[in-house]
């Protein structure tokens, strides 16, 4: 299975990079598509998740092909 | 329902006047106008600040926008709705949202329109690097808690 992982704001420069594409075989959350994604580096505080532009908590399963994206709390308006 | 996010600065008012000449629909069957215009300030947490850029994550703000007038739409009785959001680079004065919401009585117009700042400010991935006068960069890294009315 593949999917793309987004990074955006803070976190994104923090990171240094933008995205990530990830393969992988057995069906994984959103918190091990981090930890695959991050080389086992904890994920920073208060970090939201969102998976194919829905807020989901971490322990949500993904599906090939979709959109997984991590961000600091919003701050628009 | 019209949500726009933008990357040039708007004229909120314009903005109002286009969206009420084009909806036809409309005429005659509102009695209130709700709007609602954040504009950029010159400080914030005790800084002087001289100007932003707003990232977002297109796609996904548009559809958590979409889903936050649908919730209202459900909960009050209103008749449109106008959102438009500024992306990029913005300074001091310049508007960065307006909300216009239109319905037949004042209540749910007024209801509405808080409604909508609140969630937008809680839920659509907007986020805000500020540049201070001291030309120090730096992330807002707070907002509001979101709608604190009865509904």
């Amino acid at each position: 299975m593949s999917i793309k992982v987004r990074y955006f704001a803070s976190l994104k420069e923090s990171l240094g990079r933008s995205e990530d594409e990830l393969e992988f075989i057995n069906t994984i959350s959103v918190i091990e598509a981090w930890q695959l994604a991050n080389k086992n580096k904890p994920l920073p505080d208060n970090i939201l998740a969102a998976v194919n532009m829905e807020y989901v908590a971490l322990d949500c399963l993904v599906n090939n092909g979709d959109e997984v994206a991590f961000f600091p709390p919003v701050t628009g308006g | 329902m019209q949500i726009k996010i933008i990357e040039t600065s708007f004229d909120p008012w314009k903005e109002i006047q286009e969206f009420q000449a084009s909806a036809d629909d409309m005429r005659g069957k509102y009695g209130a106008t709700s709007i609602f215009v954040g504009t950029m300030r010159d400080f914030n947490e005790g800084d002087n600040v001289k100007g932003m850029t707003l990232e977002h994550y297109p796609g996904m703000t548009e559809s958590q926008l979409g889903k936050i007038v649908s919730e209202a739409i459900q909960k009050w009785n209103i008749i449109d709705v106008l959102i438009v959001h500024r992306v990029g680079d913005v300074f001091p004065d310049d508007p960065i949202v307006l909300v216009a919401v239109w319905s037949s009585h004042r209540g749910d117009a007024f209801d509405v329109s808080r409604y909508i700042m609140e969630a937008l400010k809680s839920k659509a991935p907007f986020w805000k690097k500020e540049i201070l006068q001291s030309d120090t960069i730096r992330w807002v890294d707070k907002n509001t808690d979101g709608y604190k009315g009865n509904k």
